[in-house]
């Protein structure tokens, strides 16, 4: 298994549990969605896949290395997180050297090759010394994907890729997420998005997983859809 | 461009004919870059002060006098503001209208600043225009529910936007810094490569010193 939870727990500062009692494992090559209500834990849970929150309760092995302060650079290099907001995740003063970022922290060789080829992924090469704030949402979001494209990892997690994207956009992250031969974990409220991409669903709701299994049985049963307040968009219904 | 404007301020003031020809190296790069006139005015505005303290010095300097009753001393002295000011200044301008800042970063870099403050100017450089994106949406919503900050009674509201604009920021760096650690950040930004595209760096500090020597040795 490339992600491994076992029993992973975690409480805020503030008291608020977001996680309990977590146990989730994901195959190499799979694509998973993650899905949930608003403040169901997804985010956390996704924080928790490189350490940038460590488990206070149970155990995270990625890649077959136990999650710990000693593991944790070399969990970072293969987990690659994108965020919801681009211009959370593109913070360097232009296109190229945000994409250069992660290769160059990790001191992995051929920094210019691998801004080049994860540009050329994401159809994104014309930008390489463009400022971020120059670009479209949506070319900002390829970008973002780009950042951790090029430290090729070997876990893809990605917080709502679909979110603020117009339709023709949304098409095109959903043509390049599928060429992208990578492990993926993909936090969602586009149900049909999910559909199309992961075939594997995991529910998460008041911090615990409520459903795992395959996407296109959870979409066709509108009791479980309704339980864990999930809904797919009007008019829209899919035959048991 | 540090250099250029070292030789002009350490050029003595007597030396009209060097300054002329600084000035000349300065027009000229001016025309090669197509700095609009109306930029180098605005950045002279800087000077003003400057400029009213110079007009003082030949009325209020003590020494010998010309025909005009002007103190010939204090008419040296104003020149040797005047000159140098605004060749400096318009040195600058024409520095910021043909650096990009990511140049500037690598310059900063490259003079050792502390690698914190150079941190800090990167992610101003990147977020100063989303910062004042969000500024302006928030005024269109302002104005769209039919406020106008006409009077000082206004000024809670502005108060309350900025109060507003300063937390989402917070909350943006906080963002910012877990994206940063989830790409093997620890404290250090990668050195940023300069685009090389700053040219008057190297060329107008070369003219200016050529122009020193010759002068010099006349």
């Amino acid at each position: 298994m490339v992600i491994d939870l076992d029993g992973v727990g975690h409480t805020y500062p503030d008291g608020t549990v977001a996680l309990r009692n977590v146990t989730l494992s994901v195959a190499k090559g799979e694509r998973v969605a993650l899905l949930g209500p608003n403040g169901a834990g997804k985010t956390t849970l996704a924080l928790h896949l490189n350490g940038v929150l460590p488990a206070q309760e149970g155990v995270v092995r990625v890649a077959g290395e136990l999650l710990g302060p000693q593991t944790v650079r070399q969990v970072r290099r293969q987990v690659g997180l994108v965020f919801q907001d681009p211009d959370d995740q593109l913070f360097m003063p232009t296109v190229g050297q945000d994409v250069a970022f992660g290769p160059m922290n990790f001191k992995l060789d051929d920094v210019a090759g691998r801004v080049q080829r994860a540009l050329r992924a994401v159809g994104m090469q014309a930008a390489v010394d463009r400022p971020p704030h120059h670009l479209s949402f949506g070319q900002r979001r390829r970008v973002a994907i780009a950042t951790v494209l090029s430290m090729d990892p070997q876990i893809l997690v990605l917080d709502e890729p679909t979110s603020n994207l117009d339709p023709a956009s949304r098409r095109e992250l959903a043509d390049i997420l599928t060429a992208v031969d990578v492990t993926m974990l993909m936090v969602t409220h586009d149900l049909l998005f999910a559909w199309q991409l992961c075939p594997r669903s995991v529910v998460l709701a008041d911090g615990t997983v409520q459903y795992d299994g395959p996407t296109r049985a959870l979409l066709a049963d509108p009791d479980l859809l309704r339980r864990f307040r999930l809904e797919l968009p009007f008019g829209v219904s899919l035959a048991p | 461009m540090t250099a250029f404007v070292v030789i002009v301020v350490l050029t003595p003031r007597e030396w009209i004919s060097a300054f002329l020809g600084y000035a000349a190296i300065l027009a000229v790069a001016l025309a090669f870059a197509r700095v609009p006139p109306r930029r180098v005015a605005r950045g002279l505005a800087i000077e003003v002060p400057f400029v009213l303290f110079a007009v003082l010095l030949p009325f209020v300097g003590h020494g010998p006098d010309n025909w005009l009753g002007l103190s010939i001393p204090g008419m040296w002295a104003a020149w040797n503001i005047l000159v140098k000011a605004t060749l400096g200044v318009v040195a600058a301008t024409l520095l910021a209208s043909t650096t990009l800042p990511v140049d500037i970063l690598a310059g900063l870099q490259a003079l050792r600043i502390p690698s914190a403050f150079v941190a800090i100017l990167t992610f101003f450089v990147r977020y100063v225009d989303v910062v004042a994106d969000q500024y302006q949406r928030m005024r269109v919503a302002q104005r769209s529910r039919g406020f106008t900050a006409s009077s000082p009674r206004s000024w809670p509201v502005l108060a309350h936007g900025l109060g507003a604009l300063f937390v989402r920021s917070f909350e943006r760096g906080e963002r910012v810094h877990l994206a940063l650690v989830s790409r093997g950040y620890e404290g250090q930004l990668p050195v940023p490569e300069s685009s090389g595209a700053a040219w008057p760096a190297v060329v107008l500090p070369a003219a200016a010193a050529v122009i020193a020597m010759v002068h010099a040795l006349w």
